[in-house]
């Protein structure tokens, strides 16, 4: 089974509106990890909203997980992204008044099943969470006792991609994860990521304009050719 | 409760300024229950500042005019009435006992109050108070005073003090009494009515210091001498009013009438509660205009309160969105900011009552001594129960404010922060 299924897909904010996401069909298989490339404007953003359920499509299938997320009411929607989709942001990823653990086990407030799952791999989401930074090179007494935001912007990245591992879910999404980090420290990161959701079995979906970083990856999609909404802006302008 | 803790663990991050939102809203509180507090006790003082007597009798006239000057010794009374008419109420059988009243004197500054014995033992106030001497003793010679302990601390006197009253309310030289000099034999404790600002004396005493005056000045070589004047009949011809006790509380407005309509001399008679309660009403817009300044103070410590959060949000559009992605629904956005406004809201009220329980137990004491009103310590009024309500329930409204805004944010930002 697919973990993401794209099929006639349209989105735009508004009827009537330019149409900003139109996907013919899109793949990706559970456990794969998959490069998502293109410039800023391509559709990179929207199509991690609607990935994530954060939006819905105006027409065609998203399945994800062989959910049709169009289908899910907005409440079901928070839900299913709770409990199957880690999420790294591109920068400022914590929270600055929770600590280092609290912010890893953020996603088992909202969500009982990733909870269940940290319990049953560690016996608590916080000994759960110190194995995961532990991996991560992150579990340093030091490091631990300090507020979040006094770490540098590698260490947040990798306090973030602890938590978007937290409670195993299927589906890892990074948005453009190492574009605040030195270049040398991106494909450390990089790896980083694949061994945990290797380990952990994860889908990853990884979004960059990075090129790159492209070779390291199973496949890539080029979504500047993909989005066909993209492609005819580009040939308007 | 996954929102209760992070908005707990927020607030602990802003620790500066939730303090001085809760501090802005404790203090509004405080003054919003403490003026409520006290307005009540001011009131129910008012009311109580004469209790017991049934009836206030004078020569004919308004019962506000009647009141003030009898109970209040404010202004004078235009007429007075006669000591028959007095003698004749004393023996009327409804009439428990009547205490005469003289007023027109002063000392320094000071009314004096012409009564007898009767005047301590009847006269109540504060829900039935009677009067109690803090030191010496009741009047029993001619020249003996009892001074209102406002009089006494005022002007520094002590039992065995001698002092010169004045005619009329002016104290100029020319017009003391000078001949005939009052030794203090008591001093009155503290009521927080009139009676602190009274010297009281025996009526024979007021009758022996007026020998041989007329028209509000000594006639020459007509006076009696201090010692001459005992062996005089002192019994007055005119007094000012009487406090009238009843056997019978059904009977009041039977007498009422009856003074009212009483054929040989034109009198009035009121009752102290109505009047006091019709003269309340009068200066009681003070104390609203108080109560409204209060609620104000709370509006303008909510605004506080909704400053903080409303300039807070904007910074808070990254956290919205990282909570968003580990899975909060748009309305848990909403309660995040909504759990901070109501915890200050609380914690606020709770620190307020508190505070001005911090001040009673301060205030308490001198209030009692100096102004006689003693203010409830503890459990809040309905009124005050429902002050305080109304304060939590501005708090969750106003913080619906800044909680919709997040949550129509959240649900536009979704995951992408656009600042």
């Amino acid at each position: 089974m697919q973990a993401i299924e794209i099929n006639d897909l349209i989105f735009r904010w508004k009827r009537g509106e330019a149409t900003i996401l139109s996907l013919d069909s899109v793949q990706i298989a559970r456990g794969e990890q998959v490069f998502i490339s293109g410039p800023s404007g391509s559709g990179k953003s929207t199509l991690l909203s609607l990935l994530a359920g954060v939006t819905t499509p105006e027409q065609g299938s998203l399945q994800v997980l062989g959910k049709r997320l169009e289908r899910l009411g907005s409440v079901e929607r928070d839900h299913f992204r709770a409990n199957h989709i880690g999420y790294i942001f591109q920068m400022f990823n914590l929270i600055p008044y929770l600590s280092m653990v609290d912010n890893v086990t953020l996603p088992c407030r909202f969500s009982r099943q990733r909870r269940d799952k940290a319990v049953r791999r560690s016996g608590t989401p916080e000994r759960e969470a110190i194995r995961l930074l532990d991996h991560l090179d992150m579990a340093h007494d030091d490091l631990l006792g300090r507020p979040v935001t006094t770490l540098s912007v590698g260490q947040q990245q990798r306090v973030a991609a602890a938590r978007a591992l937290m409670g195993s879910p299927e589906i890892v999404i990074a948005d453009e994860p190492t574009s605040s980090l030195d270049a040398n420290r991106r494909e450390a990161f990089v790896e980083l990521l694949f061994k945990e959701c290797g380990e952990s079995g994860a889908t990853l979906v990884f979004v960059s304009h990075d090129e790159s970083l492209q070779p390291l990856f199973d496949r890539r999609i080029p979504l500047q050719e993909a989005n066909r909404a993209a492609h005819s802006e580009m040939q308007a302008g | 409760m996954p929102i209760a803790t992070l908005a707990w663990h927020s607030l602990i991050n802003r620790r500066f300024t939730a303090a001085l939102t809760v501090i802005s809203v404790a203090l509004s509180v405080t003054l919003l229950v403490g003026v409520e507090r006290l307005r009540n006790e001011t009131r129910s003082s008012f009311s109580n500042t004469i209790s017991g007597t049934d009836l206030i009798v004078g020569a004919r006239s308004g019962p506000a005019q009647l009141l003030l000057y009898s109970v209040f010794r404010i202004g004078d009374a235009t007429n007075n009435m006669s000591w028959k008419s007095y003698l004749d109420l004393l023996e009327n059988p409804k009439v428990a006992w009547a205490v005469p009243m003289s007023l027109g004197d002063s000392h320094r500054g000071f009314r004096v109050l012409g009564t007898t014995e009767g005047y301590f033992e009847h006269y109540r106030h504060a829900r039935q108070k009677t009067l109690r001497l803090a030191q010496g003793r009741v009047f029993d010679d001619i020249y003996d005073a009892v001074l209102g302990s406002e009089v006494a601390k005022k002007l520094n006197y002590d039992l065995g003090d001698q002092i010169i009253l004045a005619h009329g309310a002016s104290d100029v030289a020319f017009a003391r009494h000078g001949d005939k000099p009052f030794s203090v034999v008591g001093i009155l404790e503290p009521t927080g009515t009139p009676v602190d600002h009274t010297v009281h004396v025996g009526l024979e005493g007021l009758e022996a210091i007026h020998l041989g005056w007329q028209y509000g000045a000594p006639l020459p070589g007509t006076a009696a001498t201090a010692k001459q004047a005992r062996e005089i009949d002192l019994t007055p011809k005119t007094i000012t009013a009487v406090l009238l006790g009843l056997k019978s509380k059904v009977s009041t407005f039977q007498v009422q009438r009856f003074i009212n309509e009483y054929p040989q001399e034109p009198l009035s008679a009121i009752l102290p509660g109505v009047a006091l309660n019709q003269l309340w009403n009068l200066i009681g817009i003070a104390e609203n205009a108080l109560l409204l300044v209060s609620v104000f103070v709370v509006i303008v410590g909510m605004f506080g309160m909704l400053t903080a959060l409303m300039t807070g949000l904007n910074e808070r559009r990254r956290e919205m969105a990282i909570l968003r992605s580990v899975g909060a629904r748009p309305i848990h956005v909403f309660a995040l900011i909504m759990g901070e406004a109501g915890f200050l809201t609380l914690l606020g009220v709770l620190l307020g009552f508190a505070a001005l329980h911090v001040i009673l137990l301060v205030a308490r004491p001198i209030m009692e001594s100096q102004f006689g009103i003693s203010l409830v310590f503890g459990t809040p009024s309905i009124t005050e129960a429902g002050l305080l309500a109304s304060v939590i329930l501005a708090g969750f409204l106003v913080g619906v404010i800044p909680s919709y805004r997040a949550y129509k944010m959240s649900l536009v930002d979704g995951l992408s922060v656009r600042v």
